[in-house]
């Protein structure tokens, strides 16, 4: 791997995705249109396609994501995209590439649910990407860039992810995400896509045997050693962890938020930072493996606030890692309505209260 | 299963060098190892067997790359198509089948099928319908026959609940997408020999690029329809063919 | 104090708001400066306003929505009627008072900046112009962006590099800016 700089230009956050697939040697892309996502179809459309790349609208969320997985079977770098009850539909596909350790990313800038619900921004697919999402036991890595920037960085990384565990890689996103535009530094990098794949894709059993790529373990005891195997590949992943603090070293209260609402509630720390509050925030970048561990730390000298734009989701996850230590509390904004800065500002001065009551 | 012939037998023809060998699980009586040993027998003769990648399905088939010795990847319920789309598209430089029965094809893969086809993917797709799900026990196919009985249409099939079977080779000829699309059965030797030349004008559809290929095999299911193998046999030359007639319905392969 | 400023661009669709939102982000950040643009999403949709946020600084951005805009640009009465009550105490406001009634910036404790300008763009020419009259007349009263910054970057925003178009263009932003200087 190698980089250089590219140019800088002012560009929506699902162009940022796109550009980075693009950047890293995206070979295959296969979507359906749906919004607030289309953008990076339309993109790629007509990017990838002059990069001699393969372009395919497919005729549902389902044909998209399996089409994914016969790409990703020969080994390509390959992308879908699409919103939340789109990728409610993908979860099939999703489910066979995980139990076939196909590597694969997949883009959700999430809307408003159940349902049809709307085309807000929402973070409410939390539990559905970190989960799993499909059928059986297992889980994909998930990344959430709050940036137009980080969009880029993190769909380069998502390929690198996924191409490392074998696994499909999804990046969270909303529609403040997708719509926003920020300066975009792109830079160069040169995947080796030549021979990451070369010791198991599918080509055509010329001078080796021949090559099954399937997730179907019927016999005795089979399925139950694939299971542990892949809960192995689980706990590997913690090793790319990855979070952004800020104003830890001395906070009281630590506020747990990511993606678009990570860098909302950051604006509002600062004010509160400003005012002689001593308040810290933690965001997630990888929301699973999840930092367990840091917050679990922090929970030490901390007391906590999740803050997510949905009705609480990621808070179980906080509450889980500072089990027996702290609690977390929650402040959430229903999917459906837009989260500023402000309205964060009294439920974090609450547990600020609470902390010097309890002092 | 041994590759020597004893003292007192000789070779009379030996199995592809692109089957495994391996024992097929079928029932007795049933149509699709005959139709594996032609799917592997074409591949042979066309010297592909290096350079395939097969997509399974799920059903009765759904090991069929136990039998059939190259690359393969299995595709979730219906959706042999699109990965074979996905196959074909990373790896235009190779040759793509896929293999599905009726249930998965017809029913849950049907918007699979039709729009590969449509989108002129140059993949072959080997469909054999025995009007029934096989692996899961005789259920109630969108291929099963008026008034045929099964375990989800005990009073047999109604037209006006169930509507009437679809004859997808024809679905598939009208679509401009398609190169070749035939029906042909494995219950006569000389059926068998036709099937195995439609067999043959699909894999020539692909390796031309000239679109999409399909083969629909009719085909014997002795367990699910309660008959001896004999008798399954008869009642694919006699009733199956009546209303799924066996024919080339597009053929533009140069 | 590090430099800060947001805007929210608001009124009917088809009036260009979002192109003189696009128009600042640039030139903000050809400035060098951090800069972030957010179209109006979803519900805000609603209620006969089209708009989006701008928000520029020195610093790293955290939010790029803004409930209280320190500055606000009103195409309409709709958009006066929304964004009004959320401008910021000691906010600029830039009025489109060829469709806003100058009435219902009386007795506004605000600092108003009324411009005419579907009138001042119809007199260069061309009504649709009225979103560079009140781009022009927005980077006079802020004084955060030069207006050359903002013209220098038409052509990259508009993808266009008909010269006539452009010139055409940079009157009407400068129509809205010495409208500014005469009011002031």
């Amino acid at each position: 791997m190698s980089s250089k700089p590219g140019p800088i230009s002012l560009t929506k956050g699902n162009e940022a995705i796109a550009k980075g697939a693009l950047a890293a040697g995206l070979h295959c892309y296969f979507a359906y249109p749906i919004t607030p996502q289309s953008d990076i179809p339309e993109y790629l459309s007509k990017h990838l396609v002059e990069r001699g790349g393969e372009f395919i609208q497919a005729e549902s969320e389902i044909a998209s994501v399996n089409m994914l997985l016969g790409a990703a079977a020969c080994g390509k770098r390959a992308m879908t995209s699409s919103s939340s009850p789109g990728i409610a539909l993908k979860q099939e596909g999703i489910s066979y590439m995980a139990g076939s350790e196909l590597p694969a990313v997949i883009v959700n800038i999430s809307r408003g649910g159940p349902g049809l619900g709307s085309i807000d921004p929402s973070q409410g697919d939390y539990y559905q990407a970190t989960r799993g999402g499909g059928h059986g036991d297992y889980r994909t890595l998930v990344l959430a860039p709050s940036t137009c920037q980080e969009a880029y960085d993190l769909t380069i990384r998502a390929f690198e992810l996924a191409f490392y565990h074998r696994n499909p890689v999804v990046i969270l996103g909303d529609a403040i995400l997708g719509q926003m535009k920020e300066p975009l530094k792109e830079w160069e990098y040169q995947p080796n896509t030549e021979r990451e794949a070369a010791d198991w894709a599918l080509s055509g059993a010329k001078d080796r045997p021949s090559r099954l790529i399937k997730s179907l373990y019927l016999a005795d005891e089979a399925l139950a050693g694939h299971n542990e195997r892949l809960q192995a590949k689980h706990e590997r992943m913690r090793q790319d962890l990855d979070w952004e603090e800020y104003a830890t070293e001395d906070s009281e209260v630590l506020v747990v938020a990511f993606g678009s609402v990570g860098r909302i509630a950051k604006s509002s720390v600062r004010k509160l930072r400003s005012q002689g509050y001593r308040v810290g925030l933690l965001r997630p970048i990888t929301l699973f493996p999840f930092p367990e561990e840091r917050i679990r730390e922090l929970a030490w000298s901390n007391r906590l606030i999740t803050i997510e734009n949905n009705t609480g989701q990621m808070v179980d996850d906080v509450r889980l890692a500072a089990r027996n230590v702290a609690d977390s509390a929650f402040f959430g904004v229903s999917p459906g309505r837009l989260p500023s800065p402000e309205d964060f500002l009294q439920p974090i001065l609450e547990v600020w209260e609470q902390e010097e009551a309890r002092k | 299963m041994s590759g020597q012939p004893q003292a007192d037998e000789r070779v009379a023809f030996a199995l592809p060098r692109t089957m495994t060998g391996a024992s097929l699980h079928f029932c007795p009586g049933c149509h699709h190892g005959i139709i594996h040993r032609l799917v592997g027998e074409c591949l042979e003769k066309n010297n592909l067997g290096e350079s395939t990648i097969c997509v399974g399905s799920v059903g009765c088939s759904v090991f069929i790359y136990n039998y059939i010795d190259v690359d393969a990847v299995e595709a979730p319920h219906g959706r042999a198509p699109a990965v074979a789309t996905g196959v074909k598209r990373a790896r235009p430089d190779r040759f793509v089948f896929g293999y599905q029965g009726d249930g998965d094809l017809a029913a849950i893969g049907f918007s699979e099928i039709m729009h590969c086809a449509n989108r002129g993917e140059n993949v072959t797709i080997v469909f054999v319908n025995n009007t029934v799900f096989g692996m899961t026990g005789g259920q109630m196919a969108p291929t099963t026959l008026v008034g045929q009985r099964t375990t989800t249409s005990p009073g047999g099939r109604n037209m006006n609940t169930d509507g009437a079977p679809l004859n997808m080779s024809e679905l598939i000829a009208s679509l401009e997408g398609t190169a070749f699309s035939a029906r042909v059965a494995v219950n006569s030797i000389k059926n068998i020999k036709q099937g195995k030349k439609a067999l043959q004008k699909a894999y020539r559809a692909q390796s031309g690029e000239q679109g999409f290929s399909f083969i629909e095999f009719l085909s014997a299911c002795p367990t699910n329809w309660k008959m001896d193998p004999l008798q399954a046999n008869e009642h694919v030359g006699q009733t199956l063919v009546q209303r799924f007639p066996l024919g080339v319905f597009k053929d533009i392969v140069e | 104090m590090a430099l800060y400023t947001d805007v929210i661009i608001a009124g009917f669709g088809g009036q260009g708001v979002l192109l003189v939102g696009n128009m600042l982000a640039y030139s903000a950040m050809q400035e060098g400066l951090q800069v972030t643009y957010m179209p109006v999403y979803g519900v805000e949709m609603r209620g006969g306003t089209a708009n989006c946020t701008v928000v520029i600084s020195e610093e790293e951005i955290g939010s790029p929505l803004v409930m209280y805009p320190h500055s606000l640009i009103i195409m309409n009465q709709p958009s006066l009627e929304k964004f009004r009550p959320r401008l910021k105490e000691g906010g600029v406001q830039i009025v489109n008072t060829s469709i806003v009634p100058q009435s219902l910036l009386d007795g506004d404790q605000a600092r108003s900046v009324p411009v005419p300008a579907n009138d001042l763009a119809n007199e260069l020419g061309n009504p649709k112009m009225a979103n560079m009259v009140v781009l022009g007349a927005w980077v006079e009263a802020t004084g955060i962006l030069s207006l050359e910054r903002v013209k220098q970057g038409l052509p990259q925003v508009l993808g266009k590099s008909d010269e006539r178009i452009i010139q055409a263009n940079h009157r009407a932003m400068q129509a809205g800016a010495d409208r500014v200087r005469e009011y002031a």
